[in-house]
């Protein structure tokens, strides 16, 4: 059943996910690691680099250059260009905006590339330059990247709706038993909840098992036409529905929702599925508090019932909700402006039947979220993405 | 309820001393606004003249109706905390040093909601009062305290971060033959000032107020003469690692403008004490407080000058006298800027004629050097930069303010 008003994005595919294994540090730049994105894609693809047509960029490393010095950089000739700075949400904004240039045909094959650096001072730097609001009003405040900001966020969110670090805890632990399964992500070792409760103290109630690793790493993907994915021999996941927003709910005085609350409906409405139908979800951790959040205004459950949800739900790759099965950011690291990639990436490997150690039986259906950019008191971008495999 | 600061133990001099370090410093232009207030202890923000809406962090439209028509006022300083959280890990070396650290969200009654350092007393979901402070790199934050006294509400740790207490510390006030000068041992030694070095040129020679200085505890007469280069830094060698603060208090009066005159000879003076005097300061004391910016409950914490209001705008009548203030005032602008990597502060407190000998002829109203006194401490204590005591320093700003023309004519009378 589909009740939305919006053009369908009939048609339109995602094909060869691409992770580019993480380093905790790299001495390489931005740009070396999205050109292993670029270069593997089109390996994984099968197709030269000049059958790119369209690029879309993310990354906070890249120093002064945007998407149009990579085409150079690259060798690549394109007919379509995006950059997204939208930190967490740029996987999802750039899938929505290639969509409907390959289904308006302004392009045919858009690459979209996240990938980020890390050099030993790198993610330092990236903070004290985020943004304007940032520098004047919160960084001078030692808060220290986004930890103090969340801490104020989850401590209110935790207090108004009677949530113990246990029941954050539960999202924490269960993604490290997915990365154990995930080579590349970066932590090795299991998390139990009573190492969870113990871990040191960053900014009160956030501890350190709630605080993602900044990393190098790179992530992409390829949105194309069916036609074309089928010409290429592709194995393909077609997209059913996206949302977006920004700045919303600018009058809760601090924020217990993200975006994602305002569009919901219309996200399974587009889709013409419920949130029950969905084999595999993909949120945007960058703290368990957060993807708790993302529980509820996902239509997963009610606003306030995020604890006892993730009570009553095994979050594992076995478990009766698959969730951020490669480990997600918290487990297999943060790279930059690709940590909003990864979600995504690893929901189209899923569909694909790809994942590997990771996968999830028969998972046809997925559900990508992003969030990002902690402009001042809250994160301001939210966006998802529902998309089916050629099973479905 | 926080326990008040210990008096600081004698300092070990084999031990290293600690480095000053500074808070994140770069600001927007339009984020200076709060330097502004926060200089003067004004609570400012920015409220939209179109639709009233006030607006925080520093914006170029307003967020309720786009109107450019953003302009700083004083505003109404109370709000609520929201959620407050202690950063222990920060990435920033100045408060990793200092961690763990408190800091909160707080809703203001007037609508903005605002990050905030916090005072230890202060309570999640109970009301706050709300200033903008200087912190160590001289920029301006917001810092939430309890509504009403709390005890030792000064002592708090982070408060003290802001401000340069008298308390505990060790000052040296530069000419306590004036009568600024004795007003201001009493009135730093009555805020809790360890001890108190007062300057005096050739001490053996008698003058007014000696047996207020002379044989008292926690005060100690030295020798000095700030116009001399060499006395200056025989006496910097000798306490020039235990001046926590300085309060400048040269003082050359003479009324007279140019045409009146015949030659240099006096205005030569006026450079010699005032400006070179401050020179002179600067160069032996300022290094050691620059380097003293984090040593501990007695680090150096500030540079206190009186200066004339006349040094922002000349007045004929006392012309060459207003010069000199204005070079000085200059001057203290090149100071703030040096010992700013220390985290020291520059305070300039402007005043209208005093009621002393050198402004016989001139009418009251006429400032008392107690009220100068009064206005170092309470300065110290706020943290702030800028000060103007009595009504004629007051009233000579606000004109500036309004039209530098008019007062430079009304000033010619």
């Amino acid at each position: 059943m589909k009740n939305s008003l919006r053009t369908p994005y009939d048609g339109i595919v995602m094909a060869a996910p691409v992770t580019i294994p993480y380093a905790r540090y790299s001495i390489e730049s931005a740009q070396w690691w999205i050109g292993r994105a670029l270069s593997a894609l089109v390996a994984k693809a099968g197709i030269k680099a000049s059958d790119i047509d369209g690029l879309c960029v993310s990354s906070f490393t890249m120093g002064t250059d945007s998407g149009i010095g990579l085409t150079q950089h690259f060798g690549l000739c394109v007919r379509w260009l995006d950059t997204i700075p939208l930190g967490g949400a740029s996987a999802i904004a750039a899938l929505r905006k290639a969509a409907r240039a390959v289904q308006a045909r302004d392009a045919d094959i858009v690459a979209c590339v996240a990938g980020d650096t890390n050099h030993v001072d790198s993610f330092r730097l990236t903070l004290e330059n985020f943004s304007r609001f940032n520098q004047d009003a919160v960084y001078p405040y030692g808060a220290g990247g986004a930890n103090a900001s969340f801490a104020l966020i989850a401590r209110n969110y935790m207090r108004t709706y009677g949530v113990t670090r246990e029941d954050v805890g539960r999202i924490a632990v269960a993604q490290r038993a997915n990365a154990l399964r995930n080579p590349h992500a970066l932590m090795k070792t299991p998390l139990t909840i009573e190492q969870y409760l113990a871990a040191r103290p960053i900014s009160d109630p956030i501890h350190l098992f709630d605080c993602v690793m900044p990393c190098a790493g790179a992530e992409a993907f390829l949105v194309m036409r069916d036609e074309t994915a089928a010409s290429l021999g592709l194995p393909a996941a077609r997209l059913l529905s996206t949302i977006e927003r920004h700045n919303a709910f600018a009058d809760d005085p601090m924020q217990v929702r993200g975006g994602w609350a305002m569009d919901v409906g219309e996200l399974y409405a587009m889709a013409g599925v419920k949130p029950d139908d969905l084999d595999v979800v993909q949120t945007y951790d960058d703290y368990p508090v957060i993807t708790m959040m993302q529980f509820e205004d996902l239509g997963f459950c009610n606003k306030g019932e995020g604890a006892a949800f993730v009570r009553q739900h095994d979050l594992t790759i076995e478990g009766d909700f698959p969730h951020n099965t490669s480990g997600g950011q918290l487990s297999a690291g943060q790279p930059g402006a690709a940590g909003a990639y990864l979600g995504l990436v690893e929901g189209l490997r899923q569909v694909l039947g790809e994942a590997g150690p990771t996968q999830v039986k028969d998972a046809k259906l997925a559900l990508a979220s992003g969030f990002g950019m902690i402009n001042y008191d809250r994160g301001l971008a939210s966006g998802a993405a529902i998309f089916a495999g050629p099973a479905r | 309820m926080i326990d008040p600061i210990e008096p600081p133990r004698r300092k070990n001099p084999l031990l290293r001393t600690r480095l000053p370090a500074s808070p994140p410093r770069p600001r927007s232009r339009t984020s200076h606004g709060f330097t502004r207030a926060a200089a003067e202890g004004r609570f400012m923000l920015q409220r939209c003249e179109a639709c009233g809406t006030f607006a925080y962090p520093a914006r170029e439209a307003c967020p309720a109706c786009l109107s450019a028509g953003l302009v700083f006022v004083d505003a109404p300083r109370r709000g609520a905390l929201l959620a407050e959280t202690t950063a222990r890990v920060p990435s920033d070396v100045y408060f990793r040093e200092r961690a763990p650290w408190r800091i909160g969200l707080v809703r203001m009654d007037c609508g903005p909601t605002m990050v905030a350092h916090l005072h230890a007393d202060c309570v999640e979901g109970a009301p706050v009062i709300m200033s903008f402070q200087l912190d160590k790199s001289g920029q301006a934050v917001a810092f939430a305290r309890p509504e009403g006294e709390t005890p030792n509400m000064a002592d708090d740790r982070q408060w003290r971060e802001m401000t340069a207490d008298p308390k505990f510390r060790r000052v040296l006030v530069t000419n306590g033959r004036s009568m600024i000068g004795q007003e201001a041992v009493a009135a730093l030694k009555a805020a809790g000032a360890k001890m108190v070095f007062v300057g005096v040129s050739e001490p053996w020679r008698p003058f007014a107020g000696e047996q207020l200085l002379r044989g008292q505890a926690g005060i100690e007469i030295v020798t000095l003469d700030a116009a001399d280069e060499k006395s200056a830094t025989d006496l910097a060698a000798d306490i020039g690692g235990k001046v926590d603060i300085l309060v400048n208090t040269t003082e050359y009066v003479r009324p007279g403008g140019l045409l009146d005159r015949k030659g240099t000879s006096i205005a030569r003076d006026e450079v010699d004490q005032a400006y070179l005097g401050f020179i002179n300061l600067a160069q032996t004391f300022g290094p050691a407080m620059r380097m003293r910016g984090a040593d501990g409950i007695n680090s150096s914490a500030a540079w206190v000058n009186i200066l004339s209001v006349y040094a922002l705008a000349n007045w004929p009548a006392f012309g060459a006298y207003s010069a000199s203030q204005a070079a000085c005032l200059s001057l203290s602008h090149c100071l703030r800027a040096e010992l700013r990597p220390g985290g020291v502060k520059v305070m300039n407190l402007f005043t209208g004629p005093v009621d002393t000998e050198w402004f016989q002829t001139v009418p009251p109203p006429k400032v008392a050097p107690r009220a100068v006194a009064q206005a170092i401490v309470s300065g110290l204590k706020g943290g702030l930069e800028e000060i103007y005591v009595g009504d004629v320093a007051a009233e000579i700003k606000q004109r500036l303010a309004a039209n530098p023309k008019a007062l430079e004519r009304e000033l010619d009378k």
